[in-house]
């Protein structure tokens, strides 16, 4: 039960914004006012809904490290009003802060496990989170796959920390739908991955996935070949969300609440939802 | 035997009832306004019975009653002098719980920046006078979707705390009735301060709080006579009998999950206007927006929520595109919320049986007639 009102706003100022791509921007925000110490705890996987006044909200996944404390990260496509009117905000700008909201990825479930995280795109955002979480806590996970797609290599996110992740035993692997002549990795789709890794025991393996819906299904479809449970399997997903409490209506899919329920779901749960057109 | 009806029904252990004669219904409203609270009650307005606020009996629909049909609804005079002798109209109390416009946060432009608030309205305390059985079920199911689960809705509960309601039980029912098969209804059997069944000479009154018994007090009541008690319960029965129409709701909610790809959506897609009209005047339906209005003066925003409905097409666009991009996925989505996934969210059905999405449908959809439609043949 919260006490406080979810339509309270926390004012923030963007402290950076790190241009990623052509469109797409990573902001790091900090409360304005003093506030405990834990005041930017989320877990990963979590949202906030950022606000430009006068224009609306938006929810933006969280994609920075839920234990540093040093402010929330989120990084944002333009693709609308909303998000086009933060594009153009710049570093000392201020703007309001809702959340964290929605349940996260389930990192206790997957504590002594292998874990296959599979990212299409901006999908890397809510990913990156258990990236981090893994990188804290390496110890807790066994064997770390992260397959990312893009559609070419110029829309890979975060590549300056891929390296990184690497040296921490984190088997990051890459794929493009399309790739300039100086490309030596893989091309084609993110199971092209998948149905080629060592596992060594999918029973005992999780894959968390988020990217377009259409691909996420087809990466629950790959990993059920490869022997993971339905039940093993966990997607972000994405729906219209306006009030991020179960209250206004917008997002739901089948009996859930996008934004109170998920966003990230075990897939069995939603499989049936997701195979009707239009629901 | 005890002067205080409260204490009367802790002695015999029964819910104390009293009979308080027509002319002392005044009273009690005079009664409700010196305690302070704003009592909103049927009133007639453009060829409706519709709430508002009132002070006086004279404002109550007295004489009329409503004909209603899938896609009617009219006004008729009726043979007698009856206040509460209609079923219910286009409004429903959720109109006053959870308004139709309301100011969720502000925005004031700093020197640096921005300074948000989320305003503390003080609400009126309303008492509800009329409420039917329906609209009690319907104030229950918004319960707990607003006020119960792990977010709530701060207006509403502050609203729906402080009101004072004074149900009417129905004496009639309307052919887009079908509160007996959600089980809602007729009768009111709880949630309420004062039942009230009207009788020609006045009401039997049962007590339901000490709220109510101390309205009540206020005014001149008597011990009910075995004649009106049985001639109230003779009215009440009449409601429940004139439900004639069959509808049995109890597998409904599985039904519906087998049939999320039945050609009967098509068939009511091409009816369906997509007019919003069942899901503004359905009592339980909460979808809300909330839009960012400036002042161009000072340059200060309010975030309004305003009720929206899963009908209009920007419902459900994400990243610029409609999810549900026609009617028939919309049509979908409204019926199995209210009649199926509202249990796995929130232990109740949406519906209350009022019938009100049917009577105001302007093609005359009945939602009941759907449902059976998708019974009778597998997708």
């Amino acid at each position: 039960m919260t006490s406080t009102d979810p339509w309270r706003i926390h004012a923030v100022e963007i402290r950076s914004v790190t241009p990623e791509l052509e469109g797409l921007f990573t902001y790091r925000l900090k409360l304005t006012s003093p506030l405990p110490r834990d005041a930017y705890r989320f877990e990963p996987g979590q949202f906030n809904m950022l606000y430009v006044p006068g224009v609306g909200e938006a929810a933006i996944s969280m994609s920075g490290d839920a234990e540093s404390g040093g402010g929330w990260v989120h990084t944002v496509r333009v693709v609308g009003n909303v998000t086009g009117a933060l594009a153009r905000l710049q570093v000392g700008d201020q703007l309001g802060v809702r959340g964290p909201f929605g349940a996260g990825w389930p990192l206790a479930a997957w504590r002594g496990k292998d874990l296959v995280l599979v990212a299409g795109g901006l999908g890397l955002a809510p990913l990156r989170t258990v990236v981090y979480h893994v990188l804290r806590h390496r110890g807790d996970f066994g064997r770390v796959w992260l397959l990312i797609a893009a559609r070419s290599p110029d829309r890979l996110i975060y590549r300056s920390e891929y390296a990184d992740w690497e040296q921490h035993d984190l088997d990051v692997q890459t794929t493009v739908d399309r790739a300039p002549a100086d490309w030596t990795g893989t091309v084609g789709v993110s199971t092209l991955l998948l149905d080629r890794l060592p596992l060594r025991d999918p029973a005992h393996t999780h894959v968390a996935t988020c990217g377009p819906e259409v691909m996420m299904r087809y990466v629950a479809r790959s990993a059920e070949n490869r022997g993971i449970a339905p039940d093993r399997i966990w997607v972000s997903l994405e729906r219209n969300m306006q009030c991020a409490t179960g209250l206004c209506g917008h997002c739901q899919l089948g009996p859930a609440f996008v934004c109170k329920d998920g966003p990230v779901f075990r897939y069995d749960r939603m499989r049936p939802f997701l195979a009707v057109e239009a629901l | 035997m005890s002067d205080s009806p409260a204490e009367a029904a802790a002695e015999t252990g029964s819910p104390a009832v009293r009979f308080l004669p027509r002319t002392e219904l005044q009273t009690l409203l005079d009664e409700l306004r010196r305690r302070g609270y704003t009592i909103i009650g049927p009133t007639l307005a453009q060829q409706a019975i519709v709430y508002d606020e009132i002070a006086r009996v004279d404002q109550l629909p007295q004489g009329w009653t409503d004909v209603q049909g899938p896609g009617t609804y009219r006004l008729e005079r009726r043979n007698d002098e009856a206040w509460f002798g209609y079923v219910v109209g286009p409004h429903s109390w959720k109109r006053f719980l959870f308004p139709p416009l309301f100011t969720v946060a502000s925005a004031e432009r700093t020197e640096r920046g921005w300074k948000f608030q989320t305003p503390e309205d003080e609400p009126p305390a309303y008492a509800f006078l009329g409420v039917r059985a329906c609209e009690l079920a319907a104030m229950a199911v918004q319960d707990r979707v607003l006020r119960d689960g792990p977010y709530q809705d701060p207006a509403y509960a502050r609203r729906r705390s402080a009101a004072l309601l004074i149900a009417v039980n129905c004496t009639q029912a309307a052919s887009t009735c079908f509160c007996t098969s959600m089980q809602t209804g007729p009768q009111c059997t709880a949630g309420f301060d004062l039942a009230l069944t009207e009788l020609p000479d006045g009401f039997e009154v049962e007590i339901g709080s000490d709220r109510g018994a101390g309205v009540l007090a206020a005014c001149a009541t008597s011990a009910v006579a075995d004649e009106q008690r049985r001639a109230a319960a003779a009215l009440r029965q009449r409601a429940a009998e004139q439900q004639t129409r069959p509808f049995d709701a109890r597998d409904v909610p599985e039904l519906l999950q087998r049939r999320l790809t039945h050609p009967q959506w098509e068939d009511v897609g091409a009816r369906c206007l997509s007019c919003t009209n069942c899901t503004m005047v359905c009592p339980t339906c909460f979808c809300c927006s909330v839009d960012d209005v400036e002042d161009l003066v000072t340059g200060a925003v309010e975030r309004q929520r305003r009720w929206d409905s899963c009908f209009n097409p920007e419902f459900s666009v994400m990243n610029g595109t409609q999810v549900r991009h026609d009617t028939p996925s919309r049509y979908r989505q409204w019926l199995t919320h209210k009649l199926s996934t509202w249990h796995d969210q929130f232990g109740t059905s949406g519906c209350v049986g009022c019938g009100r999405c049917i009577t105001w449908c302007p093609v005359g959809i009945d939602l009941r007639a759907e449902v059976d439609a998708m019974r009778e043949s597998a997708p």
